[in-house]
């Protein structure tokens, strides 16, 4: 009796690991139904297909490593770009055509669609050249304790302990290109980038020296996400006044 | 050879010529102020319209006319004007339009507005750039300017960070100088009112008075002369919007938008919620969509799609009918090696929403096979489409649209060309082949 359920078992778990091998062929296959999506279906990946033409299947990131994945970032702040682009805050022509025509509350459905995707991270791309270690180490210093002497916060302090974000407003910084990390800092730099007022994002930037951007560019995009990089739930602590972000309210509520 | 006297007599006619001419270009641009009674003009009927009505009907009318789109910057406030217009003359920009004292309309009353709109002048006087469509405004009453300036009266006063550049800033010269502006306005302006035809129903004088004036329609839907002027309001036979570069189809042709096939539920239901069978609203008329015609009054849509249907009718009758053979010809000479081509990218990048047989999806992705807007003789709008891609207007009634993937960074110009060959000589589609050199200018045309 104990043998026929042990081999019960057994073969349940063989025929569970047979048909997920199966499945893993399935969608690892070129002709596969999913890699091509021959069969429409009136669902929000398919309506999205402008966007992950350029962004990755799923929104998994673009493989040219400029653009930015959109899977599981918090829905607030995808919404947020979103809108940045249609005010102009951001500028890129090719975006700010696709969102133009779109209502604030398709905007939001698509936002959510990406926010709700659980894909894993890919490991961090090694530098093909070596990075100095004086780079990385100022680099990390930026990014997990800030500089009190120039007033700086940690990159930490807003954008969740673990760098994989705040929801709902605050991105997560790591499994990004360091392509698109030096663009983007660039771009608050030069003011191509900016959110809605209060910009704490911009005032930060501006206290930061170009050389300053690139190192903690540099070390965020070395780092291997953690294992769980859902963005935090709730904030750790307050940003300290007189810091307020526009774009994330919530960080300085709690402040006297 | 001429005695002195002669060259005096000579030269004192041409002195005279070009004052009386000075004379009656001045007259004309300022003829508001020689009208009998200017100061009598009919403050309006306003006493028997009371405030809410008033502001209520002003609404409509300001989303009749999409004024707040122009008047307003890209994430600025609204009406408070700095939007950028490109004309090949230079740029203008739109003006604050909020009752702000000092940059909008603050100190304004209803005839300075009136005056605006009718006579395309200023409070101060100034010759206004007919990038404002007072060409179409001259055409509204009294009485719907009076509800526009109280409706504008109702937004908020807002003050410009930076002065708004006037156009004789920012216009190359001398186009923006006034008397560039005066000489203009004699040669194509000419106040006017809209007049009832009479043998007409009142919905498509309606329909004719909306088209026509507030929704300036052919501000688009009509070829410019090298002056940048149109040469009627109720000219709508097409045209190439200059730097925007995108072609609004001609209205009134059958080849083109084919008004004249469809029902007029159907022209109600392209401008209500930006597309009716195979016709979508792409590019600017996408944004005209979004902003203006979907809201508009079902009285008022039907209205304007009667009036067009009807213009489209009547030209259509005079349209010769079948196109000729030489488009035929010109299929028979594109080289296999680009239909080859043309045919694999189909089938790589288009095949998967616009299936094998250009049929599309229904209700997501529009046939290509014998679309309007695939056989239009210009390329210009399916050259945009594939190098942006881009999303339909999210309306009421098509709040979630499905959109299209750019290629401009995927596809090099041979290959558009070529696909877009492809698709206009498949399926029963039989027009002129797109050429990488067209490709190429209207891709350098556009900004980053």
């Amino acid at each position: 009796m104990f043998c026929l359920f042990s081999n019960l078992k057994l073969q349940g778990t063989l025929q569970a690991l047979f048909a997920g091998l199966l499945l893993g062929l399935l969608c690892l296959s070129p002709g596969s139904v999913w890699a091509q999506g021959k069969a429409f279906k009136d669902d929000m990946a398919e309506r999205t297909r402008a966007c992950t033409a350029c962004h990755g299947e799923q929104g998994r990131a673009g493989p040219d490593g400029y653009y930015p994945r959109l899977a599981g970032k918090p829905a607030g702040y995808l919404f947020n770009q979103l809108k940045n682009f249609q005010e102009g805050r951001r500028h890129y022509n090719l975006m700010a055509r696709m969102v133009d025509p779109l209502s604030d509350a398709y905007l939001q459905e698509i936002a959510d669609h990406f926010a709700h995707l659980k894909l894993p991270y890919p490991p961090a791309v090694q530098a093909t050249e070596r990075i100095s270690d004086r780079i990385l180490k100022q680099g990390k210093k930026l990014a997990l304790e800030g500089d009190s002497s120039r007033g700086i916060p940690a990159c930490n302090t807003c954008h969740g302990t673990h760098l994989t974000g705040i929801q709902p407003n605050v991105p997560g910084l790591l499994g990004l290109p360091l392509d698109y990390l030096n663009a983007q800092l660039g771009a608050w730099q030069t003011l191509q980038r900016k959110a809605t007022a209060p910009d704490c994002m911009s005032d930060i930037v501006k206290r930061l020296a170009s050389e300053d951007l690139v190192a903690v560019a540099t070390w965020l995009s070395t780092q291997n996400t953690p294992l769980s990089t859902a963005p935090s739930l709730k904030i750790s602590a307050p940003l300290k006044a007189p810091w307020r972000c526009g774009s994330a309210p919530e960080l300085s509520k709690a402040q006297s | 050879m001429f005695p002195v006297r002669f060259w005096r007599y000579f030269f004192l006619l041409w002195v005279v010529v070009a004052g009386l001419l000075g004379v009656a270009i001045l007259i004309d641009n300022h003829r508001d102020l020689f009208e009998s009674g200017s100061q009598a003009l009919p403050q309006t009927s306003t006493a028997s319209q009371n405030d809410t009505t008033l502001a209520e009907n002003g609404k409509q009318l300001l989303q009749l006319g999409n004024c707040l789109t122009c008047h307003t910057a890209r994430g600025g406030v609204t009406g408070a004007g700095g939007r950028a217009f490109e004309t090949p003359f230079g740029k203008v920009y739109s003006s604050n339009i909020t009752p702000d004292l000092k940059h909008g309309l603050g100190s304004w009353n209803a005839h300075d507005f009136w005056r605006a709109l009718h006579f395309g002048k200023s409070k101060d006087g100034r010759l206004l750039t007919p990038v404002f469509p007072y060409q179409h405004t001259t055409l509204i009453t009294r009485e719907d300017s009076d509800a526009l300036f109280a409706v504008l009266k109702s937004l908020e006063p807002t003050a410009n960070l930076k002065p708004i550049l006037k156009p004789s800033e920012t216009l190359d010269w001398p186009y923006g100088t006034s008397t560039a502006l005066a000489v203009w306005r004699s040669l194509f302006f000419t106040p006017g009112t809209y007049v009832q035809q009479v043998n007409q129903t009142p919905e498509w004088n309606r329909g004719a008075y909306i088209a026509q004036g507030l929704a300036h329609c052919a501000a688009c839907h009509s070829e410019r002369n090298a002056w940048g002027a149109l040469a009627e309001v109720s000219d709508f036979s097409g045209g190439l919007m200059p730097v925007l570069n995108w072609y609004a189809p001609s209205l009134t042709s059958l080849q083109e938008t084919g008004l004249a096939s469809k029902s007029v539920a159907e022209i109600v239901r392209f401008l209500k919620s930006g597309q009716s069978g195979q016709a979508l609203a792409s590019g600017p008329m996408a944004e005209v969509v979004k902003h203006s015609t979907q809201h508009w009054r079902d009285e008022d849509l039907t209205a304007v799609s009667i009036y067009l249907q009807e213009l489209a009718l009547k030209v259509s009758r005079n349209e010769p009918k079948a196109p000729t053979n030489s488009d035929k010809k010109s299929q028979a000479n594109t080289s296999p090696k680009v239909l080859s081509l043309g045919a694999k990218i189909y089938e790589k990048h288009c095949e998967q929403c616009h299936q094998n047989q250009g049929q599309g999806i229904p209700g997501a992705y529009p046939s290509l096979a014998k679309n309007r807007a695939v056989l239009l003789d210009d390329p210009t709008n399916l050259v945009q489409a594939v190098l942006y891609g881009g999303y339909p207007a999210a309306t009421q009634l098509n709040p979630r649209p499905f959109g299209m993937p750019p290629f401009i960074l995927t596809l090099d110009d041979r290959e558009i060309a070529a696909v877009l060959t492809h698709l206009r000589t498949q399926w029963g589609n039989q027009v002129k082949e797109v050429t990488p050199l067209q490709v190429n200018r209207i891709r350098a045309l556009q900004g980053p």
